[in-house]
């Protein structure tokens, strides 16, 4: 390597000649995008603590309202006990709070000058945007570990062959990536910490409570069924049912709630591309 | 390939009839504009003047409402991705990030702007090496201070060797040794890298001792262009100084000059840059 004491800077900088029209050649693109899961991924090494204190909220879920209702019987699950039909229901609800997360924390960014910087930088905003949708991906997947953790502890009877696992990582990343896109549409449009603050409550908690998580769909009163048939999370929460716990059935196949999930990530990081550059306008 | 000493004798950077308007208010209006290449050139301005809209609109953050600019020709409407290979920006807010150190910033925007892998490691030694943060290189960006900092976002910029560097207020909040640090890498990079500096500054010294020409903004125009010895001249008064130009050109100061998110904004990044 040359020594900087005595050469120029131009000497040690000579140009590399990108040609700039090749900038979307695939391998760039996927280089890039890993570059940005691999800056969450030292960050989530360097300081776990957010992921610890985020284990505790599925914990207490499955902990004491799983048992009460259990105990109660007041939901109708068939064969399956409550706490086995409600561990993937908890799993896809910390999913979900991993990923609303992402938007308030490119807010932060953003607050920062660090968006300014990747906006103008040559990575494309749809890499930008599937970069930080892998992130909150790598983040559930983590999450997701503890959940099924808890979930053993439990004793509930969890389906531990591997298709049946790489099943859930799969709709488990879907969801992630799913919901922090659509975080970050949100931040692209509020663009302030406060009023991101506001939305986010006002979303999740009715994402959550007009979902199959905790109870069947078949409960609810009509108007709450069509809801719920419209609300992705049904859907997640639908195919690990049948992925994650032994005697757990699927109502609208896997394969059609895969499609679906898919479909929710493919037009929410289409819109996001184009919303990015908002966040500092 | 050698210096790229032909840009010398072209203008780099383009401002055609650039403007950006909200509602009825224009921010930037009709700027008519050439910087040189291999020039330092200042954009002075009391606050609200236009300064950062200008920048945000040749960085491609923010398209035009009318009007349009070439940056080593290329548009930066039409072409906006040729246009961000060529720059780079160095916001008035800190943009390293602070939770990764100097190297894992360094390695990330290597990637995003496609170094060729053979050579990474030795521009990343290099952009290191300038910056005098050789042995900070491992500890977290969030405990440098401010002139750290600074000098790691302009190292940032060597990684890919672009041909204009934009700089918003570069050395606000910095101790004067700091700033001097700061100044010498500027000049450094166009002294031997033959780059194109275009920076904003509320410093007249700044100015005065960096640019070989400025032009002073208010009201969304330019009121004042040439080199600070031609503006100071201009003036007609023995030992005129640069202040004096700025106070001269600046009058008729908009209403909007200093709103809350302006003050609110510039003091967070003093606090985080101090």
């Amino acid at each position: 390597m040359k020594s900087l004491n005595n050469a120029t800077l131009l000497e040690w900088a000579e140009p590399f000649a990108v040609p700039a029209g090749r900038f979307t050649g695939l391998t760039r693109l996927a280089g890039q995008c890993m570059a940005l899961v691999e800056t969450e991924y030292i960050k989530l090494r360097r300081d776990p603590t957010d992921l610890i204190s985020r284990a505790v909220q599925p914990a207490l879920w499955l902990l004491i309202f799983g048992n009460v209702f259990s105990k109660l019987r007041a939901v109708a699950t068939g064969d399956l006990p409550y706490t086995d039909f409600m561990a993937p229901g908890i799993l896809a609800q910390s999913v979900l709070f991993v990923s609303i997360f992402y938007g308030i924390a490119v807010i932060w960014e953003r607050d920062l000058g660090i968006v300014h910087k990747l906006l103008v930088s040559p990575t494309p905003r749809l890499v930008l945007v599937l970069g930080k949708a892998l992130s909150a991906g790598l983040r559930a997947l983590i999450q997701g570990v503890f959940v099924y953790l808890l979930a053993w502890l439990l004793g509930v009877h969890l389906n531990f062959h591997l298709p049946a696992l790489l099943g859930a990582a799969l709709v488990v990343l879907l969801g992630a990536m799913g919901f922090s896109t659509f975080s970050l549409i949100i931040a692209c449009i509020v663009k302030s910490r406060e009023r991101f603050m506001g939305i986010g409550q006002v979303l999740t908690m009715p994402l959550f409570f007009a979902s199959n998580a905790i109870y069947p769909i078949a409960v609810m009163p009509e108007w709450l069924k069509v809801v719920a048939h419209a609300n992705p999370l049904s859907y997640e929460v639908d195919a690990l049912r049948a992925l994650m716990v032994h005697g757990g059935s699927s109502l609208f196949g896997v394969g059609w709630d895969i499609s679906v999930l898919l479909a929710f990530v493919s037009v929410l990081t289409l819109i996001s591309a184009r919303l990015y550059a908002n966040l500092v306008r | 390939m050698g210096p790229r000493t032909f840009h010398h004798f072209m203008d780099i950077i383009e401002l055609q009839k650039l403007t950006r308007t909200y509602g009825d208010f224009t921010a930037v209006d009709h700027i008519q504009l050439s910087i040189r290449a291999g020039e330092i050139f200042g954009l002075l301005g009391p606050n609200g003047a236009g300064k950062s809209t200008v920048i945000k609109m040749l960085t491609t953050l923010l398209p035009p409402s009318s009007g349009t600019a070439t940056i080593a020709g290329f548009d930066i409407v039409h072409q906006p991705g040729r246009v961000r290979a060529e720059i780079a920006y160095v916001p008035q807010l800190v943009s390293a990030d602070g939770g990764l150190t100097a190297l894992e910033n360094l390695r990330l925007f290597a990637k995003l702007y496609g170094v060729p892998r053979r050579i990474t490691n030795e521009r990343i030694a290099g952009a290191l090496k300038f910056a005098g943060l050789e042995e900070a290189a491992h500890r977290l960006v969030r405990g440098y201070s401010g002139g750290m900092v600074r000098r790691l976002e302009i190292a940032l910029a060597l990684l890919h060797r672009p041909r204009v560097l934009f700089l918003d207020e570069p050395t606000v909040g910095l101790d004067p040794l700091a700033r001097q640090s700061i100044w010498e890498q500027i000049q450094r990079l166009v002294r031997e890298l033959g780059m194109t500096i275009l920076l904003t500054t509320h410093f007249m010294e700044e100015a005065d001792t960096l640019c070989s020409r400025v032009a002073i903004m208010n009201r969304g125009r330019v009121k004042a262009l040439g080199s600070p010895e031609e503006l100071k001249l201009s003036l007609g008064i023995s030992d005129a100084s640069l202040d004096d130009v700025f106070t001269r050109y600046s009058e008729e100061q908009p209403e909007t000059s200093s709103n809350f998110s302006d003050i609110s904004q510039s003091r967070r990044s003093l606090v985080r840059l101090g």
